[in-house]
């Protein structure tokens, strides 16, 4: 009898443990509030999927998978209508409906940080209680991709104090209610926020187990590593790439690294300096970088060297647009230009934005003194920075960029397009370089609805950069994260570098 | 008594307007906060209409003076990312950072004092020359490179104690989190506050030694020994108190070093305290923030010094304090 009810135990045991993983996650920084309108940054996003859904999602391999809408078609150039789901509870009880669909899009237009993607949408109608009909101001090629930041509020919830604003604290800031996999259970900003499973959770497709999910932030890199190294928690990103090898070589623990999309340059100011005017030099530079030698040593190898801007899961990526190291032609190419004797430029950097950003500083400082250019570099934390960078005060400046839409025409309106102080475009433009053909391309690209025709002209884009060496790509910096081996990270971490945490498998 | 009461809070007032007025200075200089909290895409107008929102295109010296207008009623602003008044997020950090400093401390003087006296009373020993050799690697070690060693030994190698945070804490009075009542609360206090003390402990040992080996010398307590007094008396009771007059001026001191200790300290340990709070609010540019904390650290600062005046009269009554008339 005591054997059996032992077995008994035994086995209930093991099945309450096989949905009862808690998982303790460290990362670099937390959502800076509840509210996910109020910043657009990773950390907020990568909050937003676990405690929202969004209309739609990315897929692994780049295409779009329904979440809350169900399907989606175009009506005419400028309309989409968005099926729902019937089936959704937020965590307060209320049923999701086309309302909150509808309050949630409206709501974004309103957000300081969401507005400029979503100021493309004229508005938006409920036509039934699970349809939405949502209008842009003209054709607009990526809604899906607009679409995956819809993560739709509780519309009764919120009601009457819906304030969404930057500075201060708000109702949304300290209280939430949305559909997602995990419910907030309680947080102390900066410190912790603890999420429990979403019992009446809509997806029954998904696999996964974690009933408790903790988000710890914590800031120095050599803690969080060694918070994992110690079992105080079960997955951290980022990790540093002077750890990365230890990570790999410690047993019971495994590290996931994807290619991402954020790519990391140096800008030449065209309009501070005139050398960096003449194609030749701007080539020069661009061949006496070597982009391989950088990801090999400084970022041990994850992260992509990129010879152009856009990464491989964006439609401008053109695979033959490799990074080329080659001395003896930049030299070459200087001495054409009449710049065999070299210049003296200034150059600067942030020491705490991107992976290994001061050390490829220099690194890139060293190459560029081989065909006699001259750098100082100077390099500071990215609060002062990035200050420095809007008024353009170096010759030669670092940027990272991440295309919130996931599409190269991003990257192409921030960094390439003339800067334009009324339209916003080209408002990280520090290479000062304008070009009227590239723009009216990228309006053109903007609105062409046709995919193969979109894809063309965005390579055209990338190509004529490329020709032009209007920027030094350096690398597509990689995501990584590493977790005890029981974790299986690879299903939940993405390209986006939003990890579906509501997927999470853990075999414990 | 009055008097001097009265004297150390004018020097208070002084000493927190130098502060809050250097920390405005600076704040232009540390980045926009403005830039730290929106996201990449939004325009360089929206940033500009949020930055005249938040007051901050007007000149540094109004900016100071609407500043010190709401200190007057006692608000020092709120935080941009915590949103809630600055002195409230300092205060629910303070227990934190009281607790490691408190732990510190009570292993500096359990660990000085009995190190410091046997090396006064046996110089020779090999032992007090082992102490002293310590004391001088204590000094010129970072505690930063204490603190990485012991979380890379005690924590990662050996699994014996937490590497970050503050573990379980325990509702004290009502009002007070506090972690020296339970076992894993302990557990997490340890490797800080030995980190904090290892640093601050060698100074102590060598100026309890070098004063007691002075005080030994002195005519009082020859005439001890003559009297044959027993040599513990002498020693803990008749020397030691002599011993710890400067102890306590250098002490007070040191609580600037301990602040200072603390940031780092807490830096390392993801120690959910006021230095850790700060670190935090410097690289977020959180401007209210950092001007609530050093104006509050400079007020712990007056007070603590103030403390250890009158503790002083207290130890040595043949000291006149200016005003302090017991």
């Amino acid at each position: 009898m005591l054997v059996r009810v032992l077995i008994l135990g035994c086995i209930v045991l093991g099945s309450l443990s096989a949905y009862a993983a808690q998982i303790r996650v460290a990362i670099d920084a937390d959502p800076i509030s509840l509210d996910p309108h109020e910043q657009l940054s990773e950390g907020g996003i990568q909050y937003s999927h676990a405690v929202f859904d969004p209309l739609v999602r990315w897929r692994h391999d780049g295409s779009f998978e329904p979440r809350l809408a169900t399907s989606w078609q175009m009506r005419d150039d400028n309309t989409m209508r968005v099926t729902l789901r019937d089936d959704v509870l937020f965590h307060s009880g209320n049923a999701m409906t086309a309302d909150d669909v509808v309050f949630t899009i409206r709501r974004l237009k309103r957000s300081v940080d969401f507005k400029a993607l979503f100021n493309i949408i004229e508005d938006v109608d409920k036509i039934d209680a699970y349809t939405v009909d949502i209008h842009t101001k003209h054709p607009y090629p990526l809604m899906l991709n607009i679409l995956a930041y819809v993560f739709v509020m509780d519309q009764q919830y919120y009601a009457g104090q819906d304030d969404v604003i930057k500075f201060g604290e708000t109702f949304a800031s300290k209280n939430v209610s949305g559909t997602g996999p995990f419910i907030v259970e309680k947080r102390i900003a900066g410190q912790t926020l603890e999420l429990v499973r979403n019992a009446l959770y809509w997806d029954d497709e998904s696999d996964g187990n974690v009933e408790r999910l903790e988000m710890i932030p914590i800031r120095s890199d050599s803690t969080r590593l060694a918070a994992l190294l110690t079992g105080d928690v079960d997955i951290v990103s980022p990790v540093a790439p002077v750890d990365m090898a230890r990570v790999s070589r410690t047993p019971g623990i495994s590290l996931s690294s994807i290619a991402g999309t954020r790519v990391v340059i140096l800008q030449m100011n065209e309009s501070r300096r005139e050398e960096f005017r003449d194609v030749r030099v701007r080539q020069a530079m661009n061949l006496a970088i070597n982009q391989s030698l950088i990801v090999e040593k400084i970022l041990r190898g994850h992260g992509v060297a990129a010879g152009q801007l856009s990464a491989s899961p964006f439609q401008g990526h053109v695979p033959e647009l490799t990074p080329q190291y080659d001395l003896e032609r930049a030299k070459q190419l200087m001495k054409e230009a009449g710049y065999e004797e070299g210049f003296r430029v200034t150059m600067m950097a942030p020491n705490n934005r991107y992976m290994g950003d001061e050390k490829i500083a220099q690194a890139a400082a060293a190459m560029l003194q081989k065909i006699n250019i001259t750098v100082d570099l100077k390099t500071l934390p990215k609060a002062q920075y990035f200050q420095q960078y809007d008024q353009r005060v170096a010759d030669v400046m670092m940027l990272g960029w991440q295309a919130d839409t996931f599409d190269s025409n991003n990257i192409y309106e921030f960094l390439l397009a003339c800067p334009n102080p009324d339209t916003g475009m080209g408002a990280y433009n520090a290479s000062e370089y304008c070009n009227p053909v590239i723009d009216s391309d990228i309006r053109h690209a903007n609105r062409e609805m046709n995919p193969e025709r979109r894809v063309h002209a965005l390579r055209q884009i990338e190509r004529q950069i490329y020709d032009d060496a209007v920027v030094i790509p350096l690398y597509w910096q990689s995501i990584v994260w590493a977790a005890k081996s029981d974790i299986e990270l690879d299903h939940v971490v993405n390209f986006l570098n939003f990890p579906y945490w509501g997927n999470l498998e853990v075999e414990r | 008594m009055l008097s001097f009461v009265l004297r150390r809070l004018l020097q208070a007032v002084l000493v927190l307007l130098t502060i809050s007025f250097a920390s405005f200075m600076i704040q232009g200089k540390l980045g926009d906060p403005v830039r730290q909290m929106v996201g990449t895409s939004v325009s360089v107008e929206q940033r500009e209409a949020l930055r005249d929102e938040l007051g901050l295109n007007d000149p540094t010296l109004v900016q100071y003076g609407r500043f010190l207008g709401q200190a007057l009623q006692g608000d020092l602003g709120t935080s941009y990312y915590y949103k809630e008044s600055t002195l409230t997020v300092i205060a629910n950090r303070l227990p934190a950072t009281l607790e490691l400093s408190f732990c510190a401390l009570v292993l500096v003087i359990v660990m000085a004092t009995p190190l410091g006296v046997f090396a006064a009373i046996n110089p020779k020993n090999w032992l007090s020359r082992s102490i002293l050799l310590f004391s001088t690697l204590g000094l010129s070690i970072p505690i930063f490179i204490v603190a990485v060693f012991l979380m890379y030994f005690f924590a990662i190698e050996w699994r014996l104690l937490p590497s970050f945070g503050r573990g379980d804490t325990t509702q004290v009075l009502g009002l007070w989190q506090s972690g020296l009542f339970n076992k894993d609360g302990l557990m997490h206090l340890l490797l800080p506050s030995v980190s904090l003390a290892f640093v601050m402990t060698p100074i102590f040992i060598r100026l309890i030694r070098a004063e007691m080996i002075d005080v030994l010398q002195s005519d009082y307590i020859r005439f001890a020994w003559s009297k044959g007094i027993s040599a513990p008396r002498i020693y803990f009771i008749h020397a030691l108190k002599n011993t710890m007059l400067p102890v306590i001026t250098v002490g007070g001191i040191q609580t600037g070093t301990l602040i200072a200790y603390t940031i780092l300290t807490e830096s390392i340990f993801q120690w959910p305290g006021m230095g850790f709070l700060f670190m935090d609010a410097v690289t977020r540019v959180d401007a209210p923030l950092i001007s609530a904390y050093l104006i509050v650290v400079g007020l712990i600062f007056v007070v603590t010094n103030t403390l250890v005046d009158v503790v002083y009269g207290l130890v040595n009554p043949r000291v006149r304090i200016p005003g302090y008339s017991a």
